[in-house]
């Protein structure tokens, strides 16, 4: 009936009208908007067929212009953040394995903040980048431009090498935290091991979704880009805000209880081949550096239990072996269950929802999505079978991701219940991330520094701790 | 002693086996992905014009404090009208150009006067780039009449966020990457007029060197949007859910 009226006599002789008459026009404007009714169908009409339009007219003397977008070229930019990249993981790896200089260490923060957080606005990093290359391994027509690549790769290969010095120094994210890291307290060990898996399970979400193509949700959920850039999403600058005030006293928060590419870092860097190491020669335990860590990642030394408790060590060990199926079951079920709430990030699945919902006349507004998609006048049913389809991939990705989560959890508990014989104060490998902050209590460091002739001079001053001099060779 | 420091080598070896692997492994399946795309290149966010609704979510999700969206008049889709809708409030009080009566909100459309034919006046409608904030508001005034307004992201203010804000707020999905070299989506009917102005240039060139080369520039234009949109078309038949 409607598309009856709208015929395209109609309105082009409802346009002629409009044209010719632009002097009664002026007079009468508010007949306008009721003359528009017929254009808004006008504008379906132009997209059926281009001859409804009104016509480009002949102009005697005027050249019609064209125009088109700017091309920007970013290749340049990217190319010296590579370059930048390499030098100053370079450079870290010296300051904290060779150099031993924390100043060197935080001067070179404070540039990578400068650099690649504020200038550059903190994108693209290589824990972002982590989505990139995910993306770029499932979806083969995403291209993924080797600098990307190298941003990912570089800090890895680095951290096999040297430890996490790209965290120490590098990484913009984990400068910003370092430099307010100015009274950190004790975390107590078993939250610090429990929220220490939450990057884990980030990281697989991130994976996840960013092979699904769904969303880059490191990025989305970024802290301090907003701050980098001094201007975006008001609730992450909050949530940035917030992560700051509270790296005053809880060190580096993102950083180990979120970041999913701390979280590959630490995993590589069990096998590094040199480690920053808190004594520049040799551990004299006089534990003087225990408490230095703002980020509790120094391992005292251990020894395997005594012949007595060995049994019971071996059989716990074994329990948890054996229950490591049992959790990586448990992860793929609730992960199952998971799966309807994580496919609600996907924007086809939300419209569906909301279309449902506002069908079934639950809600009464509508939203700018629902309006788009009711304007445009597809079919419901392809919807609806889209976010079906994509539902189902999610129950099959929910339980891959709890299954991952159950694996994490199975590995730390294991690794908790292995005993390993350590001799002297170390950093653990995975979480320390080489900001050298610990060198400067160690006595070694100090005879190193020239600052006092032997090791014995500072240990004796520690009265209250007897038990160091016992120890001392 | 001696079977400690056999452990110790052990572990030493196996370590240092672990991590040969690991660095080949990451540099291997780096240098894999990187050339296996080599016939890739960088990519940049870009919006469909056909699958926007101008419903103004660019000039507030963008992180730049202006939008990096800007909008652009497909000149070759223009009715020049006297009374142009992307121009004018939709209720104006009176036919001037006065703010009130204005849709753009930071007033970034030019109005020029070009000639008057049998009692019809034709102005041109360009837009001030730097004063326009990518509202939309234009383009949803235009789009009841030829549609001519449509919104771009400026490639040379954009800064190419790993996930760009606007495209998660767009209703509509019409954000999506595109190959940098694509720079543009152009409306499916401004690719036809834009075709067929190419090759009505052409030819009139004649042995004029300079119009040649621009009706090719133009030609060219419009048919790596065409092959673009053909691309589209076969990725969303493949991504659709088959039925079988
Ligand atoms: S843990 Fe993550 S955020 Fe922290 S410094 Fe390392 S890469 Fe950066
Ligand atoms: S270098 Fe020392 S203080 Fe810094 S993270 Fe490692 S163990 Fe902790
Ligand atoms: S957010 Fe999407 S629909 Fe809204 S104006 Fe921008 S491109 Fe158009
Ligand atoms: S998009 Fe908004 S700011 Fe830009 S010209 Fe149109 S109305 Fe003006
Ligand atoms: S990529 Fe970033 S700068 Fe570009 S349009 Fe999107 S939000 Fe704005």
């Amino acid at each position: 009936m409607v598309s009856a009226r709208c015929s395209v006599g109609a309105i082009v002789s409802g346009w002629h009208r409009v044209r010719s008459g632009g002097q009664a026009f002026a007079a009468a404007p508010r007949s306008f908007s009721v003359l528009l009714i017929p254009f808004a169908c006008l504008a379906f009409a132009t997209m059926a067929n281009a001859a409804d339009v009104i016509p480009v007219p002949e102009f005697t003397d005027h050249e019609v212009p064209i125009s088109m977008p700017a091309a920007g070229d970013h290749s340049g930019w990217e190319w010296l953040n590579v370059g930048l990249l390499v030098v100053a993981l370079s450079l870290a790896s010296y300051f904290a394995l060779v150099n031993r200089s924390r100043r060197g260490l935080f001067l070179l923060a404070v540039a990578s903040l400068a650099w690649f957080g504020f200038i550059r606005g903190g994108c693209i990093c290589p824990i972002g980048a982590t989505q990139n290359v995910t993306l770029a391994i499932f979806d083969g027509t995403y291209a993924i431009p080797w600098t990307v690549v190298a941003i990912f790769v570089l800090p890895l290969v680095y951290t096999l090498f040297f430890g996490r010095t790209f965290c120490s120094s590098v990484c913009p994210l984990g400068a910003i935290q370092e430099i307010v890291a100015v009274r950190p307290v004790r975390v107590p060990s078993w939250v610090d091991h429990t929220l220490g898996l939450v990057p884990y399970l980030y990281l697989g979400l991130a994976v996840l979704y960013a092979a699904t193509g769904t969303a880059f949700i490191i990025c989305r959920y970024d802290p301090f880009v907003s701050m980098f850039r001094l201007s975006g999403n008001v609730n992450m600058l909050v949530f940035g805000g917030a992560l700051l005030v509270l790296g005053v006293f809880v060190g580096r928060p993102y950083c180990r209880y979120l970041c999913p590419y701390g979280a590959i870092l630490g995993v590589l860097s069990k096998g590094s081949k040199w480690h920053a190491k808190i004594a520049p020669e040799k551990c004299i335990t006089c534990h003087l550096c225990e408490n230095s860590c703002p980020y509790g990642a120094i391992s005292a030394p251990s020894s395997p239990p005594p012949k007595s408790e060995r049994a019971a060590a071996r059989r716990q060990l074994a329990q948890m072996i054996v229950l490591a199926p049992v959790l990586i079951l448990l992860g793929l079920f609730v992960g199952r269950l998971l799966a309807t709430p994580l496919s609600k990030l996907d924007p086809d699945v939300r419209l569906a929802e909301r279309i449902i919902l506002e069908d079934s006349g639950d809600v009464e507004d509508t939203t700018d999505a629902s309006d788009a998609f009711r304007n445009t006048g597809q079919p419901k049913a392809e919807l609806f079978a889209s976010a079906l389809s994509i539902q189902q991939r999610f129950k099959t990705l929910g339980m891959l991701i709890g299954g991952w989560f159950g694996f994490v959890i199975a590995v730390k508990l294991i690794s908790l219940s292995l005993k390993r014989k350590r001799t002297d104060y170390q950093p653990d490998p995975s979480r320390c991330v080489s900001c050298a902050r610990c060198y400067w209590y160690c006595p070694g460091e100090q005879v190193r520094l020239g600052i006092i002739g032997d090791v014995s001079e500072l240990v004796e001053l520690n009265v209250e701790k007897p038990t160091a001099l016992e120890t001392t060779p | 002693m001696p079977l400690e420091e056999k452990q110790q080598d052990r572990r030493e070896f196996i370590t240092d086996a672990v991590r040969t692997t690991g660095v080949v492994a990451v540099v291997g399946s780096g240098g894999f992905l990187a050339g296996r795309r080599t016939e890739g290149e960088p990519m940049v966010w870009q919006l469909d014009p056909d699958k926007c609704t101008a419903c103004g979510n660019c000039a507030t999700y963008c992180v730049l404090d202006v939008s990096a969206v800007k909008c652009f008049n497909a000149f070759d889709m223009c009715g020049f009208c006297d009374i142009c809708t992307g121009y004018f409030e939709m209720d104006y009080k009176s036919l001037d150009t006065a703010a009130e009566n204005q849709a753009c909100p930071t007033g970034a459309i030019l109005r020029e006067f070009v000639e008057e034919k049998s009692g019809q006046r034709y102005y041109e409608y360009t837009i001030d780039e730097p004063l326009c904030i990518g509202c939309g508001k234009c383009v949803e005034g235009c789009a009841l009449m030829n549609g001519s307004l449509y919104l771009q992201v400026e490639h040379d203010r954009c800064l190419d966020c790993n996930e760009c804000a606007i495209a998660t707020a767009c209703p509509t999905e019409a954000f999506y990457r595109v190959p940098a070299s694509q720079a543009e989506i152009l409306k499916r009917r401004a690719a036809t007029v834009l075709n067929a102005r190419g090759k009505q240039m052409e030819r009139v060139a004649g042995d004029d060197e300079s119009k040649r080369r621009e009706a090719d520039a133009l030609l060219a234009r419009t048919a790596k949007q065409r092959d673009w949109r053909e691309k589209q078309a076969l990725e969303d038949a493949n991504r659709r859910p088959s039925d079988g």
